[in-house]
């Protein structure tokens, strides 16, 4: 506020209407968004439910000194970032490919009926795809009946440690790779024909047009999405791997977020679980920033 | 078209044509699976008969759902949550979205809030606090506003519908000005009109995400009552043991289930969202092209 009142005070009154507009929107945010952010400076305290955040007693850095000496953490850590960076690199070379064989079918009902279909699981919700998952790869599913008929035994498995993760990779790159074409397709259309019959008059094979004129054409789409996805590095999903996972699979399948789950919610360890989190969440915070950074300093991508 | 196809590049058409087909397939064999696996007998079920056709073609399981008033409750829960979060959601957006899209001269706190929920979009507190602060301080356990409010405004959704205010032209409020219009006036005859694909998107993406929400309908509740259907699913149907088992343990529980009765309930919770499909097709393409829109 102005010094002198009477400014603020016409001010006011000339922007009472935006002040109204605004109210709820703002106390949402507030309230849900920031307050409940505070709540990490439990990472430096002992929360004791019965005192609170507010009287629990502060201990520094001992959370932190305990969780990097934890071996489960390191385990944790390393099975996020395999995850995440896998499905990062394969969430784009998937769909771009996808996208590029697409584009070469002329049959435009064909086309848009495979689009049209390929993007439904993306909207369904991973509890729904689990359920229907942990059947087809169960002990009695198809994928079982398949491998049978090579005479291999049959695996629960998701229960396997040795390809968890490739399943939880492939499931997700499955469920995403329509929805992540929708970009790559738009892009795609907007590329000039004459460039292609230019081509083709010069002798350029399909292949070749594809590598110095399609490719190039869509580079900073390619970029951008990669450069964006750069701040998911810590989010191996959540929703996908609560939902798939079992104890028998902890050692490549725990991430951080299933790992903050059952510390805090369910062990009831909230500081150290909060530690965890601001562990997560101040990397990403780095990542987010620099990930923006580069989407606007290549592709001139602006967020706001 | 050009009549010039070398062997080699006819191969590849049918090849491709085949592939895309497959991968169609995939995609609505989760759908179809669910289906075949809900009107096919229980012991067929279970037993791992059904595969890509029922065996045992019947409707008990629905008859058997009929009778499960936790699981129309759940629905209900879900159907209520998503009305409710998609309209405040909307509401609240719109409202805030409108005075953030002005400069800073017309509304002189746009600079703060803009911070702040630039702050938000690139900074969370983590699951334990938010859990906490909802739990403790604001007592949301087992109420339907819990659902409604503790995923927090999602700022990544206002500055799309920012960004989209300010792309309309200024001179049609500047008229609407001249003419006497107040500030609600300008926003819900003139502003919301020409917003209707965004919102559009905004509504569908939100919903949706509602819907399929399942993890705070899991921590913000104290039992089945109280479940929304995503939870509800994912207790009954999905739950994975939290003891450790073993493989033949496992293996008993998988005979112990009725697979028939589970899909059903799986294939009655895809139902709205394929009843909302065309729609979400139809902005979606949109919404993405808006600047990826988080669910």
């Amino acid at each position: 506020m102005q010094k002198a009142p009477s400014k603020g005070g016409r001010r006011l009154r000339r922007e009472i209407n935006y002040h109204i507009m605004a109210l709820p929107g703002l106390a949402w945010l507030i309230l849900f968004n920031i307050v409940p952010m505070t709540g990490i400076v439990m990472a430096f305290q002992e929360y004791i439910p019965s005192l609170g955040i507010i009287r629990s007693p502060w201990i520094g850095l001992e959370n932190f000194r305990y969780l990097f000496s934890m071996s489960e953490f390191k385990r944790v850590i390393s099975n996020t970032l395999i995850i995440s960076i896998a499905k990062l690199l394969l969430n784009v070379v998937v769909p771009l490919t996808f996208a590029l064989l697409l584009n070469e079918i002329s049959n435009i009902k064909y086309k848009k009926t495979v689009q049209t279909i390929v993007y439904l699981p993306h909207f369904l919700s991973w509890v729904i795809l689990a359920s229907i998952m942990l059947n087809v790869f169960g002990y009695k599913g198809i994928v079982n009946a398949f491998t049978g008929l090579f005479g291999a035994e049959p695996l629960i498995w998701f229960s396997e440690e040795s390809c968890f993760r490739q399943l939880v990779i492939g499931t997700d790159v499955w469920k995403e790779f329509g929805f992540n074409a929708v970009i790559y397709l738009a892009a795609l259309t907007g590329i000039n024909p004459n460039l292609y019959e230019a081509a083709a008059i010069d002798g350029c094979s399909k292949l070749k047009s594809v590598w110095h004129i399609t490719l190039p054409s869509i580079s900073s789409t390619i970029v951008l999405l990669a450069v964006l996805g750069l701040g998911n590095v810590l989010n191996a999903g959540f929703d996908q791997v609560f939902n798939l996972y079992n104890p028998m699979v902890y050692s490549t399948g725990d991430i951080l977020d299933t790992f903050v789950y059952r510390m805090g919610l369910i062990n009831v360890q909230f500081s150290l679980a909060t530690t965890v989190g601001l562990f997560k969440s101040a990397i990403s915070f780095f990542l987010i920033i620099l990930s923006y950074t580069l989407a606007y300093k290549f592709a001139d991508y602006k967020v706001f | 078209m050009v009549r010039s196809k070398t062997l080699g590049s006819r191969i590849f058409n049918v090849c491709n044509y085949i592939v895309m087909g497959i991968l169609a397939l995939s995609c609505l064999y989760p759908l179809w699976y669910a289906f075949c696996l809900s009107v096919s007998s229980k012991t067929a079920a279970n037993s791992g008969l059904v595969t890509v056709v029922p065996v045992g073609f019947n409707f008990s399981s629905y008859q058997e759902i009929m009778k499960d008033w936790r699981f129309f409750n759940s629905f209900g829960i879900s159907v209520q949550r998503t009305l409710l979060g998609t309209v405040v959601t909307l509401f609240a957006l719109v409202l805030l979205a409108y005075p953030l899209s002005k400069t800073k001269r017309e509304y002189s706190l746009r600079g703060i809030v803009m911070w702040v929920v630039i702050f938000c979009m690139v900074f969370n507190g983590g699951t334990i606090p938010w859990y906490i602060v909802m739990v403790k301080y604001y007592n949301l356990m087992d109420s339907i506003w819990g659902l409604v409010l503790s995923g927090g405004l999602p700022v990544f959704n206002l500055i799309l519908i920012v960004n989209f205010f300010r792309s309309l032209p200024r001179d049609l409020e500047e008229a609407a000005v001249i003419d006497g219009a107040t500030e609600w006036g300008i926003l819900f005859r003139i502003v919301i009109p020409c917003s209707i694909p965004v919102l559009a998107t905004i509504v569908l993406f939100t919903s949706v995400g509602h819907w399929n929400e399942f993890f705070q309908g899991l921590v913000l509740t104290s039992g089945e009552a109280h479940y929304p259907l995503q939870t509800y699913i994912k207790q009954m149907v999905v739950n994975i043991q939290t003891t450790n088992l073993t493989t033949d343990q496992l293996q008993k529980l998988d005979q112990l289930s009725n697979k028939s009765l589970d899909a059903a309930k799986v294939f009655i919770a895809m139902i709205p969202m394929l009843v909302v499909y065309p729609f979400l097709q139809k902005y979606f393409v949109n919404g993405i092209m808006l600047g990826a829109v988080k669910e």
